[in-house]
């Protein structure tokens, strides 16, 4: 389900290639193949244990795969100066923490360096437009561990994009902000895709809130996945295929409906994730 | 104006070469202590830290009944003792909890044997004391180098991983994908610690080194907004407590009738604590003045900027 066609126009920035992974004997992920290109937004669905925190990991190289390889760039990828941003799901942000948004942010920039950090103007005039860029200039003297879990999602994005990567990997970012926040996070992620032309990988259980920007979808199940554009994956044939049991996809007022269960059963299990949204959905679609 | 001065530094405080030694080491060690402390209470390893100052005990117990002087005993099994214990696990929290009490238990157990061999034998009266509360006015004037090139070497190791550790305690994650040498700074942070806890436990004692570790970081955690200032406030403060320790301590000797000079530990332990207990009160204060759930200080607008929009859209 390779989108050929796009591939010749834009450089392939990532490439994952037939990988599969165990952990303790089980199988994470089996054979997932799928290409992410300059200036698109992919996500990365799937229910809780997909395998989708596992696959990013694989990107970054923090886990090898059995077999299959990544590529960034069309090179293999090696740990050293690679052109990827990073947002893990859980970041130790303690109130008491000594970490400013700034001082975070300029982390980005010179983290991983050994010594003493001279004062540098360069270095402060590329934090502060960097928090510019994703609208965190009010808090940039506020303590990291202060800020509420959106404005905390801004600063590790302006922390990961400082570097200049051109691929940026979100694992679940949106896991723990209230709606408006997230959608919030969303509308900047894909301004900074089509502007600075960064590829956007960003992992979700949930892909209502995407699907507005989304130009792709990586659809994580039982450790396989589908890819392509939205509505050639996440249809009912595929995610059966996927799930390796019947699977309805509904769509409701604009909304996707991931339905499980075989045909005959009395009363069709909703899957976890997807019945949690639409009741989280519920006041919100009766309000509009 | 002369009566006063009389009356805070005791009969010969500026002129007793104890003293001199005494205020030089403190200070090496209050420094070493308080930089590190400050990394160690961001990383969440207070109790690895206590538990280097029970392996330096070890040591140095061991030392003393080898006829040695305890510093290459405290220095010596705290290296090791980091060591061991970043082999057994210190990638994963849990991990690090385990081999911290796995190592602790070990070091107290050989504490408790060398230094009954030590007072039972009777070759080195006051072991346990020496050992256990530190021996900062009896230590000899050449110590004071070999402090100081160990603290040097301290602080070295910390300022060259400092970006790499402040970046994986942040986020291991983060730090990894982007290539620092997390293992590396985490290896050297806690040799860095075992030199700093083996210092102090020369100065105010093994199981008390854990105080001046982490009291004047915590206390300067706690009313600083950045990483220098919270540096170099904890230097300040452990400088502070150590000096008026040792003072208090000196001028012991003409209190009452008794005639004998009370533990410094005693004084710097007590001192630490009260600056910790003040350095809350801010943080209490603006906690009382500001009900509800009080975490964000600086951005209630864009909260209830937020709420508009929320309402607005639902109406």
């Amino acid at each position: 389900m390779t989108d050929h066609s796009r591939a010749a126009v834009t450089p392939e920035i990532l490439r994952v290639d037939q990988v599969s992974v165990s952990l303790a004997g089980r199988q994470i992920l089996d054979d997932v193949s799928f290409t992410v290109q300059a200036g698109e937004f992919t996500g990365l669905i799937g229910p809780n244990g997909a395998g989708k925190t596992t696959l990013l990991r694989v990107i970054l190289g923090l886990q090898r795969p059995a077999t299959g390889r990544v590529e960034i760039l069309g090179q293999p990828r090696s740990l050293r100066h690679q052109p990827i941003g990073y947002v893990p799901q859980k970041v130790l942000l303690d109130p008491d923490m000594p970490i400013r948004a700034r001082d975070l942010v300029a982390l980005g920039l010179d983290g991983n360096r050994y010594g003493i950090r001279l004062p540098s103007r360069g270095r402060g005039e590329a934090v502060r437009s960097m928090l510019h860029a994703v609208d965190a200039d009010r808090f940039a003297d506020a303590r990291v561990g202060s800020l509420s879990g959106g404005e905390q999602q801004r600063v590790l994005i302006a922390h990961a994009l400082i570097s200049r990567p051109r691929l940026l990997l979100l694992d679940e970012p949106l896991a723990n902000l209230d709606l408006r926040s997230g959608q919030e996070v969303i509308a900047l992620l894909a301004r900074i895709a089509r502007e600075q032309q960064i590829a956007v990988l960003l992992s979700a259980h949930e892909m209502n809130p995407l699907l507005p920007v989304m130009d792709r979808v990586v659809y994580l199940a039982g450790g396989r996945a589908a890819s392509g554009p939205t509505d050639q994956v996440v249809t009912g044939e595929v995610l059966t295929r996927l799930y390796g049991h019947h699977v309805d996809v509904l769509h409701v007022h604009g909304r996707i409906l991931v339905v499980a269960g075989a045909a005959g059963d009395e009363a069709p299990a909703v899957d976890g994730s997807v019945a949690h949204e639409a009741a989280a959905a519920g006041p919100a679609a009766g309000a509009g | 104006m002369h009566q006063l001065l009389r009356a805070v530094f005791g009969p010969g405080f500026f002129a007793s070469p104890q003293v001199h030694v005494a205020v030089s080491i403190g200070a090496v060690v209050a420094v070493v202590s308080a930089v590190t402390g400050v990394f160690t209470v961001m990383r969440g390893q207070s109790f690895a830290g206590h538990a280097l100052g029970d392996v330096s005990a070890a040591g140095g117990s061991g030392a003393l009944l080898l006829g040695l002087t305890p510093l290459p005993g405290f220095v010596g099994a705290g290296i090791a003792g980091a060591g061991v214990m970043d082999m057994i696990g210190v990638q994963r929290l849990r991990g690090r909890d385990l081999a911290t009490g796995i190592v602790l238990g070990v070091a107290i157990g050989c504490s408790a044997l060398f230094l009954y061999l030590g007072t039972t034998s009777g070759s080195t009266t006051g072991a346990t004391q020496q050992i256990l509360f530190g021996s900062i006015f009896t230590t000899t004037p050449g110590t004071v180098a070999a402090v100081a090139v160990l603290g040097v070497v301290a602080l070295a190791s910390i300022a060259a991983i400092a970006r790499p550790l402040l970046l994986s305690t942040l986020s291991p994650d983060i730090a990894a994908a982007r290539g620092a040498p997390v293992r590396l700074a985490g290896l050297l942070f806690m040799l860095a610690l075992a030199v700093s806890v083996a210092l102090s436990a020369l100065a105010i004692g093994a199981i008390l080194s854990t105080a001046l570790l982490i009291g004047p970081a915590a206390a300067a955690l706690r009313v600083t907004k950045t990483l220098p200032r919270a540096l170099v406030t904890a230097c300040l403060t452990g400088v502070a407590a150590t000096w008026l320790g040792i003072l208090l301590a000196y001028d012991s000797y003409y209190w009452g009738s008794g005639h004998q000079i009370l533990p410094v530990s005693f004084f710097v332990v007590a001192i630490i604590f009260a600056t910790y207990l003040v350095a809350g009160l801010p943080a209490a204060r603006a906690a009382r003045r500001r009900p509800g759930p009080g975490r964000g200080v600086t951005h209630e607008p864009a909260a209830a900027a937020g709420m508009g929009a929320r309402c607005s859209r639902a109406s």
